[in-house]
């Protein structure tokens, strides 16, 4: 499966001219980027590993591409990674963009278990699949 | 008081009827100060009544006034409690309207409570005999008075945080039929759509617990279908459970039995009023629970140009009543919808401060004092097609629904919705690239068709559907070209 998390899952993986051209957007609205990634996909994992810190001070896509070519150095291929755009404008202070850049070589995707209950209630729990390997042995 | 008061106590307390003018609900020196509440109305005197008498008239009848001199008024700090009108003018273009604004001191309201607000504004004055039509326009709430009101349950941001979207529109469909489906076929629908692509499907207004489907089978179905779907995209997933019910205390099972399941989010109507909106309200709050608001029954009253209420005031009541959503228009859809009165919506909804902005039908400077914001769901009539006119319109802190653009779509209802997210994937991802969306959206639309066979099968669908027809509701202000 592929999972759809970001805000460009469901077109083709972005090429790099592609991503420059989104970090050129964040930055051009003065968006602080950040780089984070994860061999656990669970929908609920917030705190993705962090690629070092928000770049708040890089002057232009080229900077963040080299991060991002860093990253992928290091867990390309085993993780995914993801671009975040932080606004720090009062009354928003949050993130304005957040998409996947690489994946792992596949997605095994995840299993949903049910606990049955009275009253024809059912609790749900989402794990995935690669989440019950060790961290770091997820993808291979 | 700014001012000393001209009239003669003893002429003015004789017993006895009075114009209201005369009595001091005109004031056309009046400065409103910070904390006031004002109002802007929209009057049509009866043939043969002076506009400035109307005016007055309603800020007496709409606060201390009644149809004759009453003696008690001096055992009061009268001049306070008055509401004044202070300016009447003329409704541009429309002979036999006017505009008139009027004060209401801080004073006159009980804090953080809607009903008790629109009990004087949109009370008896709406029936008064002396005016043909009446329709509240807009309203300058003061940060004073904002205060006392909780505001958005959650808020733009916080529910982007916990869904885990950001950058885009959201996509929603209300599942259909209305009504007749069973709990389990209901389900299916929800399952289809949400692994399809769309963020969220959602009761529709009248989905309450009918025969043909009673609540409790819905939300267990529903549930099911949410988590079974976030399981098959690895994506936070929801479904508007409306808990809408004849009482509070039906309305408080349902929603603690969806906050039970794990529903991240739950619906109510406009018509179940203003206080059990606030009500829901606090519970959303104490809960973690995103409150969406239908406003079913709205029309009967904001449609109409000469009487009723603009949906501007609505907006700014459920802001301050605490709705996360409202439904609020589309601009292209079947729905009633300006471009320029929905902009002010929107902008209503989701600025800290809203200047004042006479095209768009924002009469005051409002400042929003750090209440969340509410999203905006454009819904009813809208299809994959319109993308980039949605966009343009619209924003992206916005609910785009497809419902029947969702599950109309010829290759089902997975198909439908994977349809609507390429379609605003790929119309984000050229706004972001700087290229000009509005006018090169079909042709954007018609690459991405090119690798996804059902985004081509909805625009063949449905690429001539439109909804043009003329608005009643409109600006009263235009803009003119002015030599600077």
């Amino acid at each position: 499966m592929r999972i759809t998390q970001g805000t460009f899952s469901f077109l083709p993986d972005l090429t790099d001219d592609q991503i420059i051209a989104q970090v050129q957007y964040c930055l051009d609205h003065g968006w602080a980027v950040n780089i984070e990634y994860t061999d656990d996909p669970h929908p609920r994992n917030t705190y993705w590993e962090m690629w070092g810190i928000p770049m708040f001070d890089v002057p232009d896509a080229a900077g963040v591409m080299l991060a991002l070519a860093d990253c992928r150095k290091a867990h390309g291929g085993t993780n995914y990674i993801r671009m975040s755009a932080f606004d720090n404008t009062y009354g928003w202070e949050s993130l304005r963009l957040s998409f996947i850049t690489d994946r792992p070589a596949s997605e095994p995707g995840f299993a949903l278990d049910r606990q049955e209950r009275g009253g024809r209630q059912i609790g749900y729990t989402t794990r995935a699949y690669s989440a019950m390997k060790p961290e770091g042995e997820r993808y291979s | 008081m700014n001012m000393e008061p001209t009239i003669d106590p003893k002429k003015r307390y004789a017993a006895g009827v009075m114009e209201y003018a005369k009595m001091g609900y005109w004031d056309p020196d009046y400065v409103p100060k910070d904390t006031d509440v004002i109002a802007l109305f929209r009057i049509t005197p009866q043939d043969g009544v002076d506009e400035i008498e109307a005016a007055a008239a309603v800020a007496g009848e709409s606060s201390t006034a009644t149809w004759t001199v009453v003696w008690t008024d001096r055992l009061t700090a009268c001049d306070l409690y008055r509401a004044k009108a202070y300016r009447v003018d003329p409704v541009p273009g429309t002979p036999g309207q006017f505009f008139s604004w009027i004060a209401y001191d801080l004073d006159l309201f009980e804090g953080g409570s809607i009903a008790n607000l629109t009990a004087s504004i949109i009370g008896n004055v709406f029936g008064f005999k002396a005016l043909k039509a009446l329709r509240l326009e807009d309203m300058r709430i003061p940060v004073a008075y904002l205060k006392t009101f909780q505001g958005p349950a959650t808020g733009i941001v916080v529910e982007r945080e916990r869904l885990d979207k950001f950058g885009r529109p959201l996509l929603g469909a209300t599942t259909k039929p209305k009504l007749g489906l069973s709990g389990r076929n209901y389900g299916r629908v929800v399952y289809e759509a949400l692994k399809g692509g769309l963020d969220f499907v959602k009761d529709d207004e009248n989905i309450n617990s009918q025969p043909f489907m009673h609540w409790r089978d819905r939300f267990l179905y529903v549930m099911e279908a949410v988590n079974k779907a976030q399981a098959a995209t690895g994506e936070v997933k929801g479904h508007y459970l409306n808990v809408t019910a004849g009482t509070m205390e039906d309305m408080y099972e349902r929603a603690e039995f969806a906050k039970e399941l794990g529903s991240c989010i739950i619906m109510i109507d406009l018509v179940i009023g203003y206080t059990a909106i606030q009500s829901m309200a606090k519970w959303a709050r104490r809960n973690d629970m995103i409150l969406h608001l239908h406003r079913a029954g709205n029309s009967t009253y904001s449609r109409q140009k000469n009487h009723g209420m603009n949906f501007r005031v609505i907006c700014k009541w459920m802001r301050m009543a605490g709705v996360d959503h409202i439904h609020a228009g589309t601009v292209v859809g079947k729905l009633e919808g300006d471009p320029l009165m929905i902009a002010g919506f929107y902008d209503t909804l989701r600025e800290g401060h809203t200047p004042q902005n006479l095209e768009h039908g924002l009469f005051f400077d409002q400042d929003w004092a750090s209440l969340n914001k509410v999203m905006p769901v454009a819904s009813g009539g809208i299809h994959a097609g319109q993308m980039h006119q949605l966009i343009h319109y619209l924003g992206e802190d916005v609910v785009l629904q497809f419902g029947g653009g969702t599950i109309g779509h010829p290759q089902g209802i997975q198909a439908g919705a994977t349809a609507n997210r390429v379609a605003l994937e790929a119309m984000i991802q050229a706004r972001n690239e700087g290229r000009d969306y509005l006018a090169e959206g079909p042709d954007i639309l018609a690459a991405a068709a090119r690798w996804c066979g059902p985004l081509r099968a909805a625009i063949d669908t449905w690429k001539d559907v439109s909804f043009n027809y003329a608005s009643t509701d409109t600006a009263d202000f235009v803009p003119t070209p002015t030599a600077v």
